[in-house]
């Protein structure tokens, strides 16, 4: 089971590059991501953990939870990518910035990177080896930049090189931290342990504490700079605005948090060594820092894939702060992992759905999107507002429990400062959203030919928005008990 | 006795400087590579030929390090038909100067350092930190897109080394897996640094500024 959720994307992805021609190359991407949510669906029948490959491998309720997350987008999104590849997207498309024609890279490639991505997202979540956990997150980043490089011209080109640059310095360091853990394993019996999850979690009070808390910053700055934690986020924008939208949504719903399950991992660890408390008060620093900084970027925001973005940035924010604080906050950073994943998703498909009739990212020229597109306008509001963590929506469920738990902490000034970010956040993205909503559009934009709304377009990000607000109304028996089991590894449900 | 060993330390210090002085990407390159070169013969004495697969592992490790991933950026570096001349953002001598300034802070920063076992080796730590904060500076301080790359494997060269001075015996599986990923984005590297001479008929990262807030 465990393998097959690795090597079934694999052996997709590796076969898609020979696919030349359309249809079958499509067909095996909707194949495979049906097949891999249906093998995760079952993965929640059978008792926890799940172990495979000698204990390298295996799925609790973290892994459980976020390869849920990273499969139902997929799906999602590669039912979206039928719309997205479609075949109008195959002529040399004209730049509407600066006017110059650029062509799409292959679909083959495209198919073949995406399907890459899912495997080794997969593998991420399921590792429970520290080692083969950085050797899948550095290769996540391998099969997503020439995603990023989709639209061959020279913006994306400048955002997957920064993107691949940044992302692999910043996993160095964390492999960096995984030797520094191995030394400190060392530390008390003279030898150096396997660095798999149990045997980490056992033995973690005979370890160096010195060692160990260098590691664990090790880590946080490493995978913290794919995760997109202020202030190692400067590639997050510019590679969510410039790659095509699908995998923008990818990005910030799914691999961000495959990063922040990094993290988590080794905040374990401190927990079990006693030092939970020294891991927990630079998740907070790192956390509101990132909050706050994409709530002043968020407020001159001109562009508005940037701006969701930036709401990415600020969103991962809230997740630190929640595992920061622990208790009733961690089961609100898992519900808000989840939350998030679905909004941003369906929002970055909706942006995708506007850039194809505006053809423009700028907000200045997008103006009554209720006019020109109803069920994309309809939903553009629907996503902004959950996503600001409005009610009914899953969000204001979740960050109300990561406030909930910083008063019930007694950290006042955490929840004030994680209130305003979130108030900021929540005035300056209505704001714009509402301006291109409504207004009236100028000019005629280059309208298309064809009816603004398209069913597939439409359809994806209405059943992800929908999900949303089904988990802020209630959230099913199932979903609970493995977000608080997800919670409770993580130092929460106290 | 040390001594050769502690020899190939030094060499290592004086192959950063080298990086940090070398105007030709030429040398630079030979420079990476012979510095991998030496962290695989300092490894093979700290390992010395106990386990059967460990002296092959370090072979292919130094092998790949060494030979394949010069290599690839040697290729990369004759299909754009880039010019040598570095073209640095700090000059030479600052470049030295501040390498200088590196190397005592990184002596000075892991003094008070408590090593937890008798295995490590003390001249070999700073030595490793300030390989790393030669890469970060190649990165930084470079303007073509082949430094950044000669800086990343400069920052891959001193982790392993790390790991050659605690005498970290990862996995073999593990290792082969790193190994892989750094080979992996070298090769993507290469691509996008064809692709960025196609869109930009040179590979100055500093024309990589259009995104911004």
């Amino acid at each position: 089971m465990i393998w097959a959720l690795i090597l079934l994307p694999a052996l997709a992805g590796g076969g898609a590059f020979f696919i030349k021609s359309d249809r079958p190359g499509r067909a095996l991407l909707l194949a495979t991501a049906a097949v891999h949510f249906g093998l995760t669906a079952a993965c929640w029948r059978l008792p926890r953990p799940i172990v495979a490959a000698s204990g390298w491998l295996a799925a609790d309720a973290l892994s459980l939870l976020f390869l849920s997350i990273a499969s139902g987008l997929f799906l999602a999104v590669a039912l979206y990518s039928m719309f997205y590849l479609g075949p109008s997207r195959k002529a040399p498309i004209n730049d509407y910035l600066e006017g110059f024609t650029f062509e799409n890279r292959p679909d083959a490639v495209f198919i073949g990177c995406l399907l890459l991505f899912l495997a080794s997202m997969s593998t991420v979540t399921l590792s429970r080896h520290l080692g083969v956990l950085w050797v899948a997150v550095e290769a996540t980043t391998l099969a997503s930049a020439p995603l990023i490089y989709h639209h061959r011209h020279h913006r994306s080109l400048e955002a997957a090189w920064k993107y691949l640059l940044i992302c692999s310095v910043g996993i160095s360091l964390a492999l960096l931290g995984n030797f520094f853990l191995a030394v400190a394993t060392s530390s008390g019996s003279g030898q150096e342990m396997s660095l798999t999850m149990p045997v980490l979690l056992a033995h973690a009070t005979e370890f160096s504490p010195e060692w160990l808390k260098a590691a664990f910053l090790l880590m946080l700055v490493g995978y913290g700079t794919k995760m997109g934690l202020a202030p190692m986020h400067t590639w997050l924008p510019d590679a969510h605005s410039e790659a095509p939208s699908p995998v923008s949504a990818l990005l910030s719903g799914a691999l961000l948090n495959c990063a922040f399950l990094a993290i988590l991992r080794m905040q374990t660890v401190l927990d079990a060594a006693g030092l939970g408390q020294f891991g927990r008060t630079r998740l907070i620093f790192f956390g509101l820092l990132s909050m706050g900084w994409a709530a002043m970027l968020l407020i001159s925001q001109t562009e508005y894939k940037r701006m969701l973005a930036y709401s990415s940035v600020e969103h991962v924010g809230v997740m630190a702060v929640g595992v920061g604080i622990g208790g009733v906050a961690a089961a609100g950073a898992m519900l808000q992992a989840l939350n998030h994943s679905l909004a941003k998703a369906a929002l970055f498909l909706v942006a995708g759905n506007i850039l194809a009739v505006y053809r423009s990212k700028d907000v200045k020229d997008v103006r009554g999107i209720l006019a020109v597109m109803p069920a994309t306008g309809a939903l553009w509001l629907a996503g902004i507002l959950a996503v600001t963590g409005s009610p009914p929506f899953g969000l204001f469920v979740s960050e109300l429990l990561v406030l909930k738990g910083a008063v019930a902490a007694g950290r006042w000034w955490v929840a004030g400062a994680f209130l305003a970010a979130l108030v900021l956040a929540f005035v300056s993205m209505a704001w714009v959203a509402l301006k291109m909503a409504f207004g009236r559009p100028q000019a005629e934009p280059a309208l298309p030919h064809r009816s603004a709304d398209l069913f597939l377009s439409v359809l994806v990000p209405a059943i992800l928005v929908g999900c949303v607000l089904v988990l802020g109304l209630w959230v099913a028996g199932p979903v609970w008990t493995l977000v608080t089991e997800a919670a409770a590894a993580v130092g929460g449900g106290q | 006795m040390h001594s050769p060993y502690d020899l190939l330390v030094i060499v290592l210090v004086f192959l950063n400087f080298r990086l940090l002085g070398a105007s030709q990407l030429d040398t630079c390159v030979t420079t990476v590579a012979l510095q991998a070169l030496v962290i695989g013969i300092l490894s093979l004495f700290r390992t010395g030929l106990s386990w059967s697969w460990m002296p092959a592992m370090v072979v292919l490790v130094t092998l790949v390090k060494a030979v394949a991933l010069p290599g690839l950026v040697r290729r990369a570096m004759r299909e754009t038909g880039v010019v040598q001349e570095i073209e640095p953002f700090v000059g030479y001598t600052l470049s030295l100067l501040l390498g200088t300034g590196m190397l005592v802070l990184c002596f000075l920063v892991m003094r008070p350092l408590r090593v937890p076992h008798a295995g490590a080796d003390q001249l070999l730590v700073p030595v490793t930190l300030f390989t790393m904060l030669t890469g970060l500076f190649l990165i930084v301080a470079r303007r073509k897109a082949i430094t950044q790359v000669l800086g990343f494997l400069t920052m891959e060269n001193s982790i392993y080394l790390f790991g050659v001075a605690f005498a970290i015996q990862e996995s073999w599986l593990v290792q082969a897996g790193v190994l892989l990923d750094v080979f992996a984005a070298v090769f993507v590297m290469g691509i996008m640094i064809h692709h960025i001479n196609r869109e930009f008929d040179n590979i100055d990262t500093d024309q990589l500024s259009s995104l911004r807030d």
